[in-house]
């Protein structure tokens, strides 16, 4: 067990539920914006002066949104106190104390953004924060897991194929692509800039899980965590060219379309799926493949392909 | 609504060095320069009018038919199917919902607002009028005839936007804008089919076009003049008249597909 840390199913389990609430939280955020709701409730924290409105309209996604995430952060409250009273692993506590704390932001974000009318730099920091919000909690689950505590399965890099440093190549660019998403969505750059990059970050994933999949195929762990990131790339961007036509064919629509809404919710958080699942390759990596060649303490050593 | 405000202060504070990304919600100084111009005149035995056609030329799009459906009690309030109104061509092969204006060409003067207000009601949860003409300063009374929650947007970028709500049977809004803009919407996120434009003139030579596609610009004193339509969706087209003494002139526009 790493660093002597007993695991804690309870604890597991908890995390596994905050990162589905989360991924929940994400679908809802992203239907506020896909719905035209987001100033359907023009004051916060309250809604129409009340806890509860009328779910009527708009107000059912923006108020819906808003119950989600106070669900979502009363679950990160709980997360972190569990996590400060159990864990070992002092990096694991600051991380639980880093998930408060995003989490909070990310409210205080989304207040802001309906208060000061959805400028575009709120509203795309607050979309951003929430991708970053749900890698964080998957990271959290991860590092909670048996499989994780029972330490790792260390390889030696390949001097002529490195992968310690390319394998964060990709969570930066998939950020860097949810992002300009983001910005498009929220009317400060035209979509093209969007549709522009998505070649290069689906190049770099392609790059980074081919490269272990050929030069590190043994590792299981890095072979799944490859594969798994491929797959939800593979369908993001037929969501993406989905999500596309449906806004050019709805173009003149007077209200959203729910085509166009399911496929570019859908977009969304399979763009969450995807920069969580780069999140966690790049976290394999750096745990499985060492820096230096002695490896970890206690691990089990597999020798690359 | 005190609350807002007071929220909005206690969270810009430590943003106030990104104030300059713009949330834009703060009036322009010009409109305490017009406050400073002489009282405008016009002597009643020179003015003229400006009339004149907006027509629409091609196939008129086919507007889509509003979808209620997401609020039972806006779609028990349409008996027939209602369309948007983003276009509406008349019988006549005119254009409706076309803002008219001289944009150019008065003499720099103050021009005292009306004390009765414009209005814009929700019914049906559909604004009405689609397009509103309104001075500077004059009152905006918005009412709410429905059932049902709405909130009111200004989503003007030279007055200052704002974002309220509107329950059913509450008390009506009173609102002014203090700067001269054509056109700006006004939406609700609540039925986000709704869509209203609001044109805010700094005199009263104003019109928005019906039924029958034609306006009227009375009380005009003499002079040469820039007058510009708009369209929600077809956008500006201005032209240049002279209006003589006591006169008439004429002015078509013509928009088309």
């Amino acid at each position: 067990m790493e660093a002597n840390n007993p695991y804690r199913r309870g604890l597991h389990r908890w995390s596994i539920l905050l990162a589905c609430c989360t991924l929940l939280l994400v679908v809802a955020g992203g239907l506020v914006t896909s719905r035209d709701a987001g100033l359907s409730v023009p004051d916060w924290p309250l809604s129409y002066g009340k806890l509860m409105p009328p779910m009527e309209g708009g107000i059912l996604y923006e108020h819906g949104h808003r119950m989600v995430a106070t669900t979502v952060g009363l679950f990160t409250i709980v997360s972190m106190i569990w996590i400060l009273r159990t864990e070992r692993r002092r990096w694991l506590r600051w991380l639980g104390v880093a998930a408060l704390v995003a989490v909070i932001a990310q409210g205080v974000l989304g207040g802001m953004t309906v208060l000061f009318l959805l400028p575009w730099w709120i509203s795309t920091s607050h979309a951003c924060l929430a991708q970053l919000f749900f890698s964080t909690t998957v990271a959290i689950a991860l590092f909670t897991s048996d499989w994780w505590l029972a330490g790792p399965e260390t390889i030696h890099e390949d001097e002529r194929h490195p992968i310690r440093g390319l394998s964060l190549l990709a969570p930066v660019s998939v950020l860097g692509q949810l992002a300009l998403g983001a910005a498009a969505r929220h009317k400060a750059i035209g979509t093209i800039f969007h549709i522009s990059f998505s070649p290069v970050v689906t190049g770099v994933i392609l790059w980074v899980s081919l490269r272990i999949l050929l030069h590190y195929p043994r590792h299981r762990e890095l072979r799944r965590g490859a594969v798994t990131l491929l797959g939800i790339t593979f369908c993001q961007v037929f969501l993406g060219i989905a999500a596309y036509m449906t806004r050019i064919a709805y173009a003149d629509a007077v209200q959203p379309m729910p085509l166009m809404v399911t496929f570019t919710v859908i977009h969304v958080a399979v763009g969450a799926l995807t920069m969580a699942a780069s999140v966690a390759l790049a976290i394999l990596v750096r745990r499985n493949v060492p820096a230096t060649s002695s490896g970890f303490a206690g691990a089990r050593a597999v020798a690359a392909g | 609504m005190w609350e807002n405000q007071y929220l909005k202060r206690l969270l810009a504070a430590p943003l106030l060095f990104l104030a300059a990304c713009g949330t834009g919600s703060q009036p322009k100084p010009e409109a305490a320069a017009v406050q400073n111009l002489p009282a405008a005149h016009v002597d009643p035995a020179t003015a003229g009018s400006i009339t004149g056609r907006i027509t629409f030329a091609g196939t008129p799009p086919v507007m889509p038919v509003i979808d209620f459906s997401s609020n039972p009690q806006c779609e028990r309030a349409h008996k027939t199917p209602w369309k948007a109104e983003t276009v509406v061509v008349n019988p006549n092969g005119t254009l409706s919902n076309v803002f008219v204006w001289i944009k150019d060409g008065l003499p720099p003067a103050r021009w005292d607002a009306p004390s009765e207000p414009a209005h814009l009601d929700q019914n049906g949860c559909i604004y009405e009028p689609h397009v509103l003409g309104i001075m500077e300063g004059q009152p905006l009374e918005i009412l709410n005839s429905d059932p049902v929650n709405h909130n009111v947007h200004a989503e003007s970028k030279v007055n200052a936007a704002w974002n309220e709500s509107q329950p059913p049977r509450a008390e009506h809004k009173f609102k002014r804008f203090d700067s001269a803009e054509v056109l700006f919407p006004v939406t609700c996120s609540v039925h986000p089919w709704m869509k209203s434009y609001i044109g805010v003139s700094p005199h009263p030579f104003f019109a928005v076009t019906g039924a029958e596609g034609t306006f009227t610009l009375k009380g005009v004193p003499p002079g040469t003049y820039t007058v510009e339509a708009v369209h929600e969706k077809y956008g500006r087209k201005e032209g240049k008249l002279t209006l003589e003494a006591g006169g008439k002139a004429t002015i078509d526009f013509a928009y088309g597909s």
